[in-house]
């Protein structure tokens, strides 16, 4: 078994370097095959090592370099549930996005599958590996074939300028990661996770590890797109093709939140748990700050691709709350919502492209009513909008429901945060209601015609993405996006589902388990899994069904014809204004992202300081 | 040894990111870049750095002679690698700028706002 853990990385790399390599020659239905079988063989291998990881944690060694006497010079892979699982959606999202980007472009080369599965490769070993520097270098493997799948289109304005933007701010968020590993190693001697975790947990944490740790979240904040940091993912995912769209929200956002909690229960948590405290505060405010920015920022958008966007953005917030509860339940409440969103997120980003691929434009005024002909694509696209909207924002007992329930059990019972039960319902209502007040106005020509140079739209100054228009919608864009929806829809009603993320997550949570597992002989888990509670109490459909009505609520007040509410023009002028100064922010200008950046990390690491 | 390495690495990730914010040059950006990433470089090398040691190739040394560590050279190598490749696309990124609006300035590009 323990031989079969690189074989999804190496798998996937080198079908990548064959394709690169020889794909000129190939006919592309060949090259389509092979690029998703491959996708496919790496999606069914790290479901094998999930299985098995399940049982006990597997570790392999590269060249056979064991550890000696419980020190590790040699790098190996060591999997736990928690990785296994992440690595299996990424490979499962890779070979979604494949299948549907078949017939999306209208001419593709063959470095479009080898640039993916480079990325999907990447993304397996990040979540795989089980040492610090390779952790940074699969990182970085994934960063540039995201960069590179960004720009695809690159005789395009826009792909060119997202991809600049993305590629920069993430470059310095990379960058500063490093210099934390470099910290750690300096402090420890080691690049081992495990051994660096045994290192640490000798002393308590100074100055140094403080640091290390705030350059590492630094970052895997940027990449996990959490305000002030979050910048580059409404341009990039803007203009990026949608099968890219899918992986960028679905899970490559979410995976740095997953590396953040590898990193700090392997390495850091024990020298700095009497930081505990203020990091959780830190981290739960951050969240609360991008998951309330973000639906904001989700309403105000006309652009579809941007409007889902923003939500990822705000559901990244809610992740964070989750993780950053440093508790093993918000850990796998977090896991769970990941999974929900990251099929209904895919399913909704392809419903647009299909939007694109039909009518060249993913304006919601441009498109008022025109997906009302009655053709199989458009409906489908309706269907997934619609439908996409509602399980998001936790339609009872579907979709999101069990995530966000789990969630706001781990809030409720973590250490002083249940008014964040409050956020989690907010922008879950908010994002849900701008998903279904696009889908009304398009899909049903609801709403009021919108003026196009209206107040609020004038900073939209961005051309939506042009594609030839196309008259009919090939099913094999509209089998994945319905796939996705049903998937995304029923996962969270899987028996058993919520009892091996709870017993993923205390695992993962258990640095000397981990620690034991690689570097001793003893291999297994020890403690026993606490009971998870099942998330069916009334309280749980409450909230859900507030969620979901609020989500109905702001649709119908967007659509009205009329406005329903009448506020005084005080309230809508400081609303409005405020509303022009956030998106003043987003403004398009890589400098000022990275001193977005700077700024953030600065208050961050003052934060830190005082506690 | 001196601190003379880390204050090195510390001045550099500063005027990098310095250079960053206030570049109307995509590809001044670009050497930015590359700037803040040799901080990281001279960091891995300082770390690995013990005095009065020798290059870690034991063929023409005795076993057991005082060397630096080789691990951190690796790491820089890798990290030089990763640069290069991260270099080169967004340098691919800026001509194709240049070609499209014919400027560098990225706040004159076509900006994505709001």
């Amino acid at each position: 078994m323990n031989s079969l853990a690189p074989l999804p990385v190496v798998v996937g790399l080198l079908t990548a370097a064959f394709l690169a390599g020889a794909g000129r020659l190939l006919p592309r239905l060949l090259i389509d095959a092979l690029s998703l079988v491959c996708a496919l063989a790496m999606a069914a291998l790290c479901a094998l090592l999930l299985a098995h990881a399940s049982h006990s944690a597997i570790v392999y060694w590269f060249g056979g370099f064991h550890p000696v006497h419980g020190v590790a010079l040699g790098i190996s892979f060591a999997i736990d549930p928690l990785g296994a699982g992440m690595a299996t959606l990424a490979a499962v999202m890779v070979s979604a996005a494949l299948l549907y980007s078949v017939r999306y472009f209208d001419e593709v080369g063959p470095l479009f599958s080898v640039l993916m599965l480079v990325f999907g490769a990447a993304m397996v070993g990040f979540c795989l590996t089980g040492d610090l520097f390779d952790f940074f270098v699969f990182f970085e493997l994934m960063s540039v074939a995201a960069y590179a799948l960004t720009a695809y289109k690159i005789e395009e304005a826009g792909p060119l300028q997202g991809a600049i933007n993305f590629a920069i701010t993430n470059s310095v968020g990379s960058f500063m990661m490093l210099t934390g590993i470099a910290l750690l190693y300096g402090r420890t001697g080691a690049l081992n996770m495990a051994q660096i975790g045994r290192s640490l947990a000798e002393h308590p944490a100074d100055g140094l590890v403080t640091i290390a740790l705030l350059l590492i979240m630094g970052g895997l904040l940027v990449k996990a797109a959490i305000v002030p940091f979050h910048f580059w993912l409404a341009d990039a995912h803007a203009v990026a093709p949608v099968p890219v769209c899918v992986l960028f929200s679905g899970v490559m956002v979410e995976l740095a939140l997953y590396g953040f909690a590898r990193v700090y229960w392997t390495t850091l948590a024990s020298p700095l748990t009497p930081h505990a405290p203020g990091l959780r505060a830190t981290l739960i405010g951050l969240g609360t700050l991008s998951a309330l920015v973000g639906a904001v920022m989700c309403l105000a958008q006309r652009h579809l691709k941007r409007l889902l966007a923003f939500s990822t953005i705000s559901h990244s917030g809610l992740f964070l709350i989750g993780v950053g509860l440093l508790t093993p339940a918000g850990l796998a409440a977090s896991g769970g919502y990941v999974i929900e969103h990251a099929f209904l997120k895919g399913a909704l980003f392809m419903a647009a492209g299909i939007l694109l691929h039909r009518f060249g434009s993913v304006d919601e005024h441009e498109l008022r009513g025109r997906g009302r002909e009655r053709d199989p694509g458009l409906r489908a696209a309706g269907i997934v909008f619609t439908a996409g909207g509602l399980l998001l924002a936790a339609l009872p007992p579907l979709g999101t429901f069990t995530g966000k329930a789990a969630l706001e059990t781990s809030l409720s019972e973590g250490p002083g945060y249940a008014w964040a039960i409050a956020v989690v319902v907010g922008a879950s209502a908010l994002t849900g209601g701008a998903i279904l007040r696009a889908a009304g106005r398009v899909f049903a020509g609801w709403g009021p015609r919108v003026h196009p140079h209206h107040e609020l739209l004038l900073e939209t100054s961005e051309r939506p993405e042009t594609l030839q228009p196309h008259d009919h919608t090939p099913p094999v864009m509209i089998v994945p996006a319905v796939l996705l929806l049903a998937i995304g829809g029923a996962i969270g009603l899987v028996p058993g589902l919520s009892k091996s993320l709870a017993a993923a997550a205390s695992r993962a949570v258990d640095g000397s388990a981990y620690a034991t597992a690689v570097l001793g002989h003893a291999i297994g888990h020890r403690g026993a899994v606490p009971a998870p509670r099942l998330p069916l109490e009334t309280l749980d459909f409450v909230l859900a069904a507030l969620s979901v009505l609020g989500a109905v609520g702001v649709a119908s007040v967007a659509l009205a014809k009329r406005p329903y509410l009448r506020t005084s023009p005080l309230l809508t002028h400081a609303a409005t204004s405020s509303l022009i100064l956030l998106r003043r922010a987003q403004s398009g200008c890589v400098n000022d992202y990275i001193a977005w950046l700077v700024a953030g990390l600065a208050a961050i690491g003052t934060v830190l300081a005082l506690t | 040894m001196s601190y003379l390495p880390y204050w090195i690495a510390i001045w550099l990730l500063l005027v990098g990111l310095y250079g960053l914010v206030s570049s109307d040059n995509l590809i001044h950006m670009v050497i930015c870049l590359s700037v803040v990433q040799s901080s990281t470089y001279v960091l891995l090398l300082a770390i690995g750095f013990r005095d009065h040691a020798a290059a870690p190739v034991f063929a023409d040394i005795p076993a057991g002679s005082r060397a630096v560590d080789p691990v951190v050279q690796a790491l820089t190598l890798t990290d030089i690698v990763v640069e290069a490749t991260v270099v080169a696309l967004m340098l691919a990124l800026a001509v194709q700028a240049h070609k499209r609006f014919g400027t560098l300035d990225p706040a004159e590009l076509n900006p994505l706002r709001g």
